[in-house]
């Protein structure tokens, strides 16, 4: 019998993955790849949560399947945006690994 | 609600999730996360969001996949080589991440609903896409409306971003 934990429990071993990628990778791509591991993660419960609140009439509740329509649309435009600053930081400095772009570190 | 078909798309995707930050090479990498994403659709088809899992498909799969693939290969990145490791900060990103799946995993077990199955679904009047419809053009219309802003926006900022000097 397949219970709402199921997914959850699935939703964060994705999300720790990600989280591990964006901490442990050093390749800018890689980590936005992670990044949207994460956020998949994310939608992964939403629609979890959306299957499990059926409303009286039987339907479940469409909310969160709209908010999960918003999280990819701003998804798609953050990579968007992450890739073209990837693209203009390797014009300026031919590399992508993080520890060659140390300008703002302290 | 099979469960048989539950546990091999949720192995499908965590081990391609895995093999996503595990590849050296980020072409395989792009290529596991395409399959992770079409594993994740399939776990949204099987709690009947149906318009969900195609668009997962369609954005993630289709777009967002092809633009990580154009950029890597724009970029001609190659295998990384190995670097000195920093032993000190691996440690503890594992140790940050571990603690992170333990929150999550206490949390869900102390959840009393997550022991639950699934309410059945009564026969749907409409379908999905038609209810979504409704509810992203009536009560989320302002928000559907200020996405576009943003996504507008980013349209720009890429031009801007990637727009070459001139002098």
């Amino acid at each position: 019998m397949i219970t709402l934990g199921h997914y959850l429990v699935v939703s964060g071993i994705l999300f720790t993955i990600g989280f591990a990628g964006v901490m442990g990778r050093r390749n800018i791509i890689i980590i936005l790849m992670a990044l949207e591991l994460m956020l998949n993660a994310a939608n992964l419960s939403l629609v979890a949560f959306s299957r499990f609140h059926v409303d009286p009439s039987g339907a479940p509740n469409y909310n969160a399947q709209v908010f999960v329509f918003f999280i990819i649309t701003v998804a798609a435009a953050e990579v968007a945006v992450g890739l073209a600053i990837v693209v203009a930081l390797f014009r300026l400095r031919q590399t992508t690994h993080v520890e060659d772009i140390t300008t703002l570190k302290f | 609600m099979n469960p048989i078909l539950f546990w091999i798309f949720a192995l499908l995707m965590i081990g391609f999730g895995a093999a996503v930050i595990l590849n050296r090479n980020p072409v395989a990498s792009a290529l596991s996360l395409v399959v992770s994403f079409l594993a994740l659709a399939a776990l949204f088809m099987s709690l009947d969001a149906y318009f969900i899992g195609i668009i997962q498909v369609l954005v993630y799969a289709g777009a967002i996949m092809v633009l990580f693939l154009f950029i890597i290969m724009l970029l001609d990145l190659r295998a990384e080589k190995l670097r000195k490791i920093n032993w000190v900060a691996s440690a503890g990103g594992v140790a940050v991440a571990l603690v992170l799946a333990i929150e999550i995993f206490s949390i869900v077990g102390r959840l009393s609903s997550a022991k639950e199955p699934f309410p059945p679904l009564a026969r749907p009047a409409s379908d999905d896409v038609h209810q979504i419809g409704l509810l992203l053009f009536g009560n989320y219309n302002l928000p559907f409306q200020i996405i576009g802003v943003v996504i507008l926006i980013a349209t720009i900022g890429v031009v801007m971003l990637s727009r070459r000097e001139s002098r």
